[in-house]
């Protein structure tokens, strides 16, 4: 019980309920910005918390994430486009397409490691930017209108509320196994392979396997919040899958926590929520901005959630060493 | 028959020879020590056997099974297992989670997306078996990173022992020990005789000689005398290449 008065334990339940009131909130104060606002937050923590599986957990420092989201949005806007709506095979469209693509990139990506790692996946995520900017069919550099939202039977993503209710829900999944599989035994392994590959191989596993299959359950899951994410614009362009998009998501995994469970949901929080703030104090906002980011990256190499772990282990001394050994 | 056999094994790196057509024969339930000077190529050879360095020539054989093409887990899997002469438990996971973990890969799968690693009977019993064995089950719940270093030698062998091998290869476990720790370690190693087949890397020569049934000397590559301790002591050429240092 008292476990739960942690701040640290206490954080993501508390998040999660905030989170369920926005829709609420927006329509009592008739904001409806807010709902949207935050349905693109809930979107990104996908996305960051997808990653998180490949960089926090598996150490995989992929600068091509970016793609998936892509891959995502456009499993949504190619089939609208040829007037398919049915949000199951636009589902079906982005599950198969992230894990196809993100097998194919992992496969070849991971038999580099280290800087040459960064610079692959970097290179494939930049291939697809460039092949739909090629597509003037679908648009091409211009983008491409979402001509008709996912809908799962009585479900409409084009609604903002029933998306941002499915977002919530497909975060609050995708959070709670991220917390199971971080002690289970393929999370531990992966882990484990991140601190030394060859003593899990002389063990008796495949570290090679178990991170691929990371990065493609990354991907997979990254795409789905591009399906989202193309839902929630009623619009899809390469641009959501370019370079600085990539980026934009190990900044947000990094300031969160990297390899925590509530890091990345903090992460995209604080960092759209910084910039949306500056945003609305000055047009030079990314002047402020950097700064920022690079100051809370100065004090802090587990990012926020290790300073509420630190806070936490100085207001509690005497379980200090118990909520360390589990993080 | 041999438990561990290898014939005419050999390693170049570049022009170097480092393993010269060694050719060992490990009886089931021995403890066989490897001893030579430094960079006799000892560790090298415990590479070659453990599946991590492919071998330039000649055969690994591993209960009558021909292991030299299996890579590193797959001779882990059928029980051919090592510790490393440099620390490399996983500094993030307590003393318990090494354990299970090993546990685990040596006897089932990682592909478990929901269950906790701890909440796996089996692995956790040989965990905690090993940790016992060893002396470290006080500190089960330490993190490995906050371990003493005499500490962390001992949970690279309780991982070792967690897999529950048929064959340990054991590369300096006493590296870097006081004389009090590698004394403990003597004497987990005595307890330990017989119910496995060991192949001892290690240059503390008074825990050679106190355990090993067999001793081999290798010296440049080449296994230069295999034999008994007693005769060991008494070979002229063993005392004049390497014992004399050590013994006057």
């Amino acid at each position: 019980m008292t476990d739960l008065l942690r701040p640290s334990r206490a954080l993501l339940p508390l998040l999660f309920l905030l989170l369920a009131c926005v829709p609420f909130a927006a329509a009592a104060a008739q904001q409806p910005f807010w709902t949207s606002f935050f349905a693109r937050i809930l979107i990104y923590a996908i996305a960051a918390s997808a990653l998180n599986l490949a960089l926090g957990y598996g150490g995989l420092v992929s600068f091509g994430h970016a793609l998936f989201l892509g891959v995502g949005a456009y499993a949504v806007a190619l089939p609208a486009f040829h007037g398919i709506g049915s949000g199951w095979v636009h589902l079906l469209f982005c599950l198969a397409g992230g894990a196809a693509v993100a097998l194919v990139i992992g496969a070849i990506s991971l038999r580099t490691s280290g800087m040459a790692f960064i610079m692959i996946t970097l290179a494939f995520a930049q291939m697809g930017y460039f092949l739909l900017v090629s597509l003037k069919f679908y648009g091409g550099d211009d983008g491409l209108p979402v001509a008709a939202p996912s809908r799962f039977g009585a479900l409409d993503l084009g609604s903002a509320p029933v998306l941002y209710g499915v977002a919530w829900a497909v975060l609050l999944v995708l959070t709670w196994w991220m917390s199971r599989l971080r002690a289970a035994p393929f999370g531990m392994a992966l882990r484990a392979a991140r601190q030394n590959a060859r003593r899990v191989d002389a063990m008796g596993l495949q570290s090679r396997r178990l991170q691929l299959a990371a990065f493609t359950l990354s991907g997979t899951a990254c795409a789905l919040a591009g399906a989202l994410l193309a839902n929630l614009n009623a619009f899809v362009s390469p641009s959501s899958m370019s370079w600085s998009v990539s980026g934009e998501l190990i900044v947000m995994v990094v300031l969160g926590g990297i390899g925590t469970v509530a890091g990345p949901v903090m992460g995209a929080l604080v960092f759209l929520g910084l910039e949306e703030g500056l945003k609305g104090v000055t047009e030079h906002w990314m002047a402020l901005f950097g700064p920022l980011i690079v100051l809370m990256a100065m004090f802090g190499r587990r990012g926020i959630v290790g300073w509420i772990e630190a806070l936490e282990q100085s207001r509690w001394p005497a379980r200090a060493g118990a909520g360390r050994g589990r993080r | 028959m041999a438990s561990l056999q290898t014939t005419d094994l050999v390693k170049h790196f570049g022009g170097l020879t480092v393993t010269d057509r060694v050719c060992l024969d490990i009886r089931p339930g021995e403890l066989h020590a490897v001893i030579g000077p430094n960079g006799a190529g000892k560790t090298t050879l415990i590479n070659q056997l453990s599946g991590e360095l492919r071998s330039s020539g000649g055969a690994v054989r591993f209960d009558g099974q021909d292991v030299t093409g299996w890579a590193v887990h797959r001779r882990a899997r059928a029980g051919l297992l090592r510790s490393y002469q440099i620390t490399s438990v996983f500094e993030e996971f307590t003393v318990l989670e090494n354990a299970a973990l090993a546990a685990r890969a040596a006897r089932g799968h990682a592909w478990r997306f929901w269950r906790p690693l701890l909440a796996d009977p089996t692995a956790r019993a040989a965990a905690e078996e090993a940790l016992r064995a060893t002396g470290l089950e006080a500190h089960a719940g330490t993190p490995a990173g906050e371990l003493a270093y005499g500490q962390r030698r001992q949970l690279e062998l309780a991982m070792a022992l967690a897999a529950q091998p048929r064959f340990l290869l054991l590369d300096e476990p006493m590296a870097g020990m006081s004389v009090q720790e590698s004394a403990e370690v003597t004497r987990l190693l005595q307890g330990l005789k017989r119910r496995y087949t060991i192949l001892l890397v290690e240059h503390d020569m008074d825990a050679v000689f106190a355990l090993a049934d067999r001793i081999s000397v290798l010296v440049y590559g080449r296994l230069m005398f295999t034999g008994s301790p007693e005769e060991i002591r008494e070979h002229p050429e063993v005392r004049a290449v390497y014992l004399g240092e050590e013994l006057d």
